[in-house]
């Protein structure tokens, strides 16, 4: 072996060496997740060999359609983003926050954060590293702190992947989010496949990454390889599938809250939700509580919820959002433009899942650049000034 | 990991935990409203700014926003708890000395300290009188900081006025105006009937230094706001608190989002000119 | 002891007015006394006069058979009460009964009725300061009607 690379460093690997690393990581109790092909898509699940791995295999996206196809070439990591997101593991579907205990001799409570698991996630990339920064922001960041999340996501070891293609829905240049991952990775890994090779540069990100690298087998990397690693970058900078500008964005749709435009996609949108469940920075929750018939015993657990759903707004006997015009306007003005007010970023990431899996196909840039070309302001505010 | 690093040393206190409570002290104040003072099983209750909430918790069936309604310096927690559902429902029957969850306290308070030196005009609505409850128990024992004090409260009808007794000794004071109007009546009632909005023109304040604080339906506030507004009080000196479906209450599950604000967090106590764009805005 | 006029200049209802229409509407006034509980006038009685508080509060009722009656509003101070004067068939629609030792400057309908037809000025003054304060009025009962205290 070599002396260790600085963080900022960069260094090369051969496939061989991708198996090691999940040895490597395993061997040190990791939970190894990654890409996998499974019900036609693919999913992030745990990984312990390469073949897990949808090697050759590519996805074709377009608004509400999502097919994977088989590419000519054996490339690990062909592909750009499926239907889940990391935040499955980090900020998980099902979550028991607490039990509680009631006896004769008082009430007990049981916060249930013991030992939080040790994730390792390969092939995260740089649109999902920027949407678990902005969970972080969320629930880790703010006045109160989500203790399980936090506690899964300081244990994480993250292998970022730089992306060799974008996919048909994907707009991460217009977020300022990709397609090179910059930070927020332990290890960034580009696929450098070639006739006769098929090797990666590897960036080292962090100390514990360091740690890491020291031990598979590596080399320094050449001019000519990080040459052709900023070339795959570039490329897939040229082939974004969609544009969504931001200029002006948050502006734009804080005074056409009256559109004509959010008519017309309520008449398209279904209120299913599957953009926020696809959605990596949707956080929204509720909560259940349930105890047994003896009354002894309670618990609260905590779910994933959509601002789709006709309760999620409920007081008073009536919900606040009661058509679906209302709760799309919730939806894509939250994630564009008043998230930005409430956590000093936009809430997208420009990865595309969200025109990819609305079953009827609603785009968000399109949705977006209609308001722009016509803006339709409400009529004189009452209150306007003081 | 590269994050904003978390002090690992020290255990992260879950705020999603309930603390145990007992209730010391149950009075009925109205057919289907209770007041609940409560105190923790163990230490002292935190301390808390009028206008803050805490989430109550009734074992096994869930928990509900409720504003602290008592005064500050009473070692126990007053809410006033009105049965419209499951969660309130099981709160309100209650005994002392039962157990509840609470989390909290939450949210901003209303703006007691800024409205030193200026009038104060206290606007209140049905139950919305239990949250201003405590910025008029925080005012009248500090009757000096301030100029004119007026409060104004619009109730159901005579059967309905919440703290009625109250009401009447803060009356006694002589240098405090309190005005009380019922949406109707029978002839029993020699008091004002009609909306809480026709006593402004005869409260008679300085609407140039005045912090108004309003407290009630949506509706109600809304038609206050405006009037108060007519009478020439500026939208940055009225404060309004608003309500919004919660779970959490600590900024985290997205439920109570009311425009760019969670009023979990950056409310329920509300500056309104911050708000003005949305309020009257339907469905936001 | 005020004149009529004076009494009408400090009225918040002709708060502004021109000396010459006040004079114009003293001629149809004259002041009124009710003590409490006795009633300025009844529903269906023919509404010749509409009266501005001078002192005192007025409670607007209703009554239904076997029922105490409702007071749906109370007036006061700078207050008026009574628009059935306004439109035919002049006829008064509730109740209305003095609170408490209540003084009022009464005018007379039929009188400034006639002085609106033939001056037409001082009809729409008179319009000018009657339809706000109607309007207010209507806003604020439909505010009361919607029962917002009440449970969903």
């Amino acid at each position: 072996m070599i002396d260790s690379v600085a963080v900022g460093g960069t260094a090369t690997i051969s496939r061989g060496a991708l198996q090691a690393l999940l040895d490597v990581l395993a061997a040190k109790d990791y939970e190894v997740f990654g890409p996998t092909a499974r019900d036609d898509a693919i999913v992030y699940d745990r990984i312990a060999r390469l073949a897990d791995l949808p090697a050759g295999w590519t996805d074709r996206q377009e608004a509400g359609r999502y097919r994977l196809e088989r590419r000519d070439d054996a490339a690990l990591f062909g592909f750009s983003v499926g239907p889940q997101a990391w935040k499955r593991l980090l900020h998980r579907p099902v979550e028991t926050l607490w039990t509680m205990r009631r006896t004769e001799h008082g009430v007990t409570v049981e916060s249930r954060y013991s030992a939080a698991p040790k994730f390792a996630f390969i092939g995260v990339r740089a649109c999902e590293l920027h949407a678990i920064a902005i969970q972080d922001r969320v629930l880790s960041q703010g006045p109160y702190t989500d203790v399980a999340y936090t506690m899964r996501r300081q244990n994480a070891f993250i292998v970022a992947v730089n992306c060799g293609q974008a996919g048909g829905t994907c707009f991460c240049v217009s977020m300022q989010t990709g397609p090179k991952a910059d930070s927020g990775f332990d290890l960034a890994l580009t696929e450098l496949l070639d006739v006769g090779s098929h090797d990666f540069l590897v960036e080292v990100g962090s100390d514990a990454g360091a740690e890491i690298l020291k031990e598979l087998p590596h080399r320094p990397a050449t001019d000519d390889e990080r040459a052709k690693a900023a070339a795959v970058v570039a490329r897939t900078k040229n082939q974004m599938g969609r544009h969504l500008e931001t200029q002006g964005l948050k502006e734009l749709l804080q005074s056409n809250l009256t559109h004509l435009r959010w008519d017309d996609v309520a008449e398209r949108c279904l209120s299913c939700g599957n953009c926020t469940m696809v959605c990596p920075t949707c956080f929204c929750t509720t909560v259940e509580d349930r105890s047994d018939l003896s009354g002894t015993s309670a618990e609260r657990v905590r779910k994933w919820d959509s601002c789709f759903t006709l309760d999620f707004s409920y007081i008073h006997g009536g919900s606040v959002r009661k058509t679906p015009r209302s709760r799309y306007r919730q939806w894509m003005t939250h994630k564009l433009a008043t998230w930005i007010d409430q956590f000093g970023t936009s809430g997208c990431v420009g990865c595309g899942r969200c025109i990819t899996w609305c079953p009827v196909g609603i785009d968000i840039t399109t949705e977006a650049a209609a308001i722009r070309a016509n803006p339709q302001p409400p009529k004189g505010q009452q209150h306007g000034d003081s | 990991m590269s994050m904003a690093s978390i002090d690992t040393a020290a255990p992260l206190s879950d705020p999603f935990v309930p603390q145990i409570y007992r209730v010391d002290r149950v009075s009925r104040e109205l057919p289907d409203t209770v007041a609940l003072e409560l105190r923790p099983i163990a230490g002292s209750r935190p301390p808390f700014e009028s206008g803050q909430f805490n989430m109550l918790y009734a074992f096994g069936v869930g928990e509900a926003a409720i504003s602290m309604s008592g005064d500050r310096n009473n070692g126990a927690f007053a809410h006033t708890v009105r049965d419209v559902g499951a969660v309130s429902g099981a709160i309100a029957k209650l005994s002392p000395g039962a157990t509840i969850g609470l989390r909290g306290p939450f949210g901003t308070g209303w703006p007691v300290k800024q409205a030193e030196g200026s009038n104060i005009v206290i606007v209140a609505g049905g139950l919305g009188l239990a949250p201003l409850r405590p910025a008029i128990y925080e005012v009248l024992a500090n009757r000096g900081r301030y100029r004119r004090i007026v409060v104004l409260f619009g109730s159901r009808s005579p059967d309905d006025i919440l703290y009625r007794h109250e009401l009447e000794q803060w009356r006694q004071h002589l240098d405090v105006e309190i005005e009380v109007t019922v949406d109707h009546a029978n002839a029993d009632w020699h008091g004002n009937v009609g909306a809480v909005t026709a006593l402004i023109p005869h409260a008679g304040f300085d609407p140039h230094d005045t912090i108004a604080l309003i407290c009630g339906p949506e509706v109600m506030m809304r038609f206050t706001v405006n009037a108060l507004h007519d009478a020439g009080l500026p939208t940055n000196r009225i404060f309004v608190s608003m309500e919004r479906n919660m779970k959490c209450a600590i900024g985290i599950c997205g439920h109570c989002q009311f425009g760019p604000t969670f009023v979990c967090k950056d409310g329920p106590v509300m500056r309104f000119d911050r708000i003005a764009g949305i309020f009257a805005m339907r469905e936001i | 002891m005020e004149t009529l006029e004076q009494i009408l200049q400090q009225h918040p209802f002709f708060v502004g007015a021109p000396a010459d229409l006040i004079r114009l509407v003293a001629g149809c006034g004259r002041n009124h006394t009710f003590h409490a509980g006795e009633y300025l006038f009844h529903e269906g009685e023919p509404a010749d006069e509409f009266f501005l508080i001078r002192h005192g509060r007025v409670a607007l009722e209703i009554v239904a058979p076997g029922r105490a009656p409702i007071v749906f509003e109370t007036v006061g101070v700078g207050d008026f009460v009574g628009a059935s004067w306004l439109i035919p068939p002049y006829r008064w629609a509730f109740d209305a009964r003095a609170v408490e030792l209540t003084r009022v400057t009464g005018i007379d309908a039929a009188c400034l009725r006639g002085k609106c037809e033939a001056d037409h000025d001082l009809g729409y003054e008179m319009m000018k300061r009657f339809l706000p304060a109607l309007v207010k009025r209507l806003h604020a009962t439909r505010l009361q009607i919607l029962d917002v205290y009440g449970k969903h």
